[in-house]
């Protein structure tokens, strides 16, 4: 009982969000549930597996422009293009995963970049299907009448409903085998492979997964936006991404959802401070938290728990990571801060 | 507490919240004595020398206000940065109408940024008034798009007036182009073919590049040695710089036109060396703030005052300065031409104007006629930089974009 406690508590809090915001505001937040899909699948690679990657916007362009190709052209109702953008990243991913098993620390780093480079001319490249420049206008899902909400609370709800179902799903999937087996390739390979576990399988296993999230991200992106553009997936989607999972903490699940808060609304006060300044006081503001966080959010969540369990009622043991803690977000049992290893 | 949590949460549900939105008559953004309109420039990024425009019509709504505002009403004008970038435009826009609640969008920049947001602005029934760009999309469907307007001359006038010039002045010309791949310059270039059907004057080679590349000077060595004798160079600020000096250090003497995006003296000619311009030929529509033709026009007098009391750092020989300045003085005509302080109203009143902006070249009138003429400018002059200005050739010469 009591663990289910905070759970529901929080389910309460996220379900009461658009109730309580501006139809601008709620915006805003249904873009932070879909990019936190994004920046998990980036975390399930980079935090767990312990690759890097540069080119996860690579994906998310991906995901986006199936969704929005098949609304636009084909007719499919929004939210059947999820799947198949899950699917279609998966597949990019399981195809990216081949090369980057030859590949370790700084050259996958660059290899995974290049892709990133390459991904707004490609998709003008294909302006036949892309629509090129000018980009291509999605028509947003709109409130079913029987619900009584508003379109952008009705996008908001239904975002956080497939949000919640891959949290929980990623949240399983590293408690389980697969997840052991990531963390154990991660800090020792040699000694995994002793254990019987088959790296190439799992690395290229991670790429996949990551990749598939990062296609649902981009889908739920389109809902939001309604619009996509060669320059909505430049070089900076990837990199904010990758702030995201740092910022966030590194091998943790809940981190995600901090990550896309701050890439979502850090540069926009920022822009409310000082139009001209914007992208200084974002830089400053990101050197900031790594200073003052070196773990990420879920970092110092943990340390303050662990605080606060040693003055607590004497309940040491409840430091260690069993990831049915106190906390009201899931996080999964990686190590604190547990690196990427350049290879 | 579990119990407790579920029906607070299943009572927001049932309830959902927020309720409608003031329900009066009254259109968002405008009060007994003021009226907030919102821009979105790109401040940031590659395209942020656009800013300055944003300054300009400050400037100009700052005087309005100075003098009363319109019908007591004062104008207050929010901006906000979208680095260029669509998606970032599209986030702006509905920050500034559910966020900010503005009364109009007016001005907003770019092609890609305003083609992102212009269901949206029709859809909620804002007006998007004078945007930022030539594209001569904005305003070839004004049943579909009713709530969105160009301001100036868009690029297939543009493109028209020099097919015209090349058919009088070198009638035989075999043209080479120069030519940004997106909307404004296939719009431009498009328009430019299509012109000259029936005439002798040829396009023998076309080349293009993306806004990202690092430099033109591949494709103007092309061009220079396609058997071109006359260029007709459509690119942003920084590439027609790269572009004229390409030219001036090869042995191509072609006649170089350049559009007048490009065409900025301070901007583009200085950076690059007056001399090596010399020769080439634009197209203008308001009075340019250098040439000493005007150094005693009233208007001219005015703009460059207010600016400098408005901004003391903006530098008022600065074309985008300019630009904002005059589109602003359009905005305030159409606020004033309002039967009735609506977004309607404010629509009507822009479908059918008739007005001077004395800051515009004598003869270029802010011209809209209902349903059959979404154009408000479709009035250019030719000029011809002479090593040290920009001199106007002739006389002002009206093309209309509709087929």
């Amino acid at each position: 009982m009591k663990r289910v406690v905070p759970y529901a508590v929080l389910a309460a809090v996220l379900v009461a969000v658009p109730f309580f915001f501006s139809s601008y505001r709620v915006g805003q937040f249904t873009l932070v549930g879909a990019y936190a899909v994004a920046v998990l699948g980036l975390n399930l690679l980079v935090g767990y597996s312990g690759q890097i990657s540069l080119g996860h916007g690579a994906s998310f362009a991906l995901g986006a422009y199936v969704s929005a190709i098949l609304i636009t052209d084909a007719g499919f109702p929004a939210f059947a293009t999820v799947p198949v953008a899950a699917v279609v990243g998966f597949g990019a991913g399981f195809l990216l995963g081949l090369p980057a098993l030859r590949l370790r620390g700084l050259y996958l780093a660059i290899l995974t970049l290049g892709l990133a480079v390459a991904t707004p001319q490609l998709i003008k490249r294909f302006d036949g299907l892309t629509g090129g420049t000018q980009g291509l206008n999605v028509d947003q899902p709109t409130a079913p009448a029987w619900t009584g909400l508003a379109d952008d609370q009705f996008l908001y709800l239904a975002t956080l409903a497939f949000s919640v179902v891959m949290f929980v799903l990623a949240a399983r999937l590293v408690r389980g085998r697969v997840g052991r087996a990531l963390i154990a390739i991660r800090d020792n390979e040699t000694a995994a492979r002793a254990q019987g576990v088959d790296p190439a399988r799992y690395k290229t296993l991670a790429f996949a997964t990551g990749s598939l999230y990062a296609g649902v991200g981009g889908a739920l992106y389109v809902f939001s936006i309604g619009f996509v553009a060669p320059e909505s997936f430049t070089l900076v989607v990837s990199f904010s991404f990758l702030a995201a999972v740092v910022v966030g903490g590194l091998a943790t699940i809940g981190g995600a959802v901090f990550g896309a808060l701050f890439i979502e609304f850090v540069p926009v006060y920022a822009g409310d401070v000082d139009e001209a300044l914007a992208g200084v006081i974002y830089g400053a503001v990101l050197i900031a938290f790594m200073y003052a966080l070196p773990g990420g959010v879920m970092g110092a969540l943990r340390k303050l728990r662990g605080k606060a369990n040693q003055f607590g009622r004497g309940r040491g043991h409840a430091q260690q990571t069993d990831g049915g803690g106190a906390g009201g977000i899931a996080d999964a049992g990686g190590e604190p801060g547990g690196g990427v290893r350049a290879g | 507490m579990l119990a407790a949590s579920l029906t607070l949460a299943a009572s927001l549900v049932a309830g959902c919240g927020r309720g409608e939105e003031d329900s009066s008559s009254q259109d968002p953004g405008v009060t007994k004595d003021s009226i907030t309109i919102g821009g979105i420039y790109p401040f940031s990024g590659p395209a942020s020398a656009y800013g300055d425009i944003a300054t300009g019509a400050k400037a100009y709504f700052d005087m309005v206000n100075d003098k009363g505002g319109v019908d007591g009403r004062k104008i207050e004008f929010k901006t906000v940065d979208d680095g260029y970038e669509p998606p970032k435009a599209v986030q702006a826009s509905r920050k500034l109408v559910e966020q900010d609640k503005v009364f109009a969008l007016f001005n907003t920049l770019g092609t890609p940024s305003n083609l992102a947001i212009w269901d949206y602005t029709n859809q909620e029934k804002v007006p998007q008034v004078y945007v930022a760009t030539g594209a001569s999309e904005f305003g070839a469907d004004i049943k579909k798009h009713p709530y969105t307007t160009g301001w100036q001359p868009n690029y297939v006038t543009e493109a028209k007036i020099y097919a015209d010039y090349l058919e009088k002045e070198k009638p035989n010309a075999k043209v080479g182009i120069l030519y940004q791949n997106d909307g404004f310059g296939k719009d431009l270039s498009g328009g430019f073919e299509d012109a000259l059907k029936g005439s002798d004057v040829k396009v023998v080679a076309k080349e293009s590049y993306e806004v990202t590349d690092p430099s033109v000077a591949s494709q103007v060595k092309k061009l220079s040695t396609s058997g071109a004798d006359t260029f007709l160079n459509v690119t942003t600020p920084k590439f027609s710089a790269q572009a004229i000096a390409a030219v001036a250090k090869s042995d191509w003497k072609p006649l170089h036109i350049l559009n007048n995006v490009g065409a900025s003296k301070t901007n583009v000619l200085a950076p690059v060396g007056l001399e090596n311009a010399k020769g080439i030929v634009s197209t203008a529509y308001f009075k340019d703030p250098e040439d000493p033709e005007w150094e005693n026009d009233a208007a001219m007098k005015e703009y460059k005052a207010q600016l400098k009391k408005s901004d003391p750092k903006a530098n008022p020989n600065e074309p985008f300065n300019v630009y904002g300045w005059a589109a602003a003085a359009t905005m305030t005509e159409a606020l004033k031409g309002m039967k009735e302080p609506t977004r309607d109203a404010l629509m009507k009143s822009v479908r059918n104007m008739d007005t001077k902006i004395p800051i515009l070249l004598p003869g270029v009138d802010v011209k809209t006629s209902g349903e059959t003429d979404g154009y408000p400018l479709e009035a250019m002059q030719i000029q011809q930089f002479d090593g040290k200005n920009w001199q106007l050739q002739g006389e002002v010469q009206e093309a209309s974009a509709e087929k």
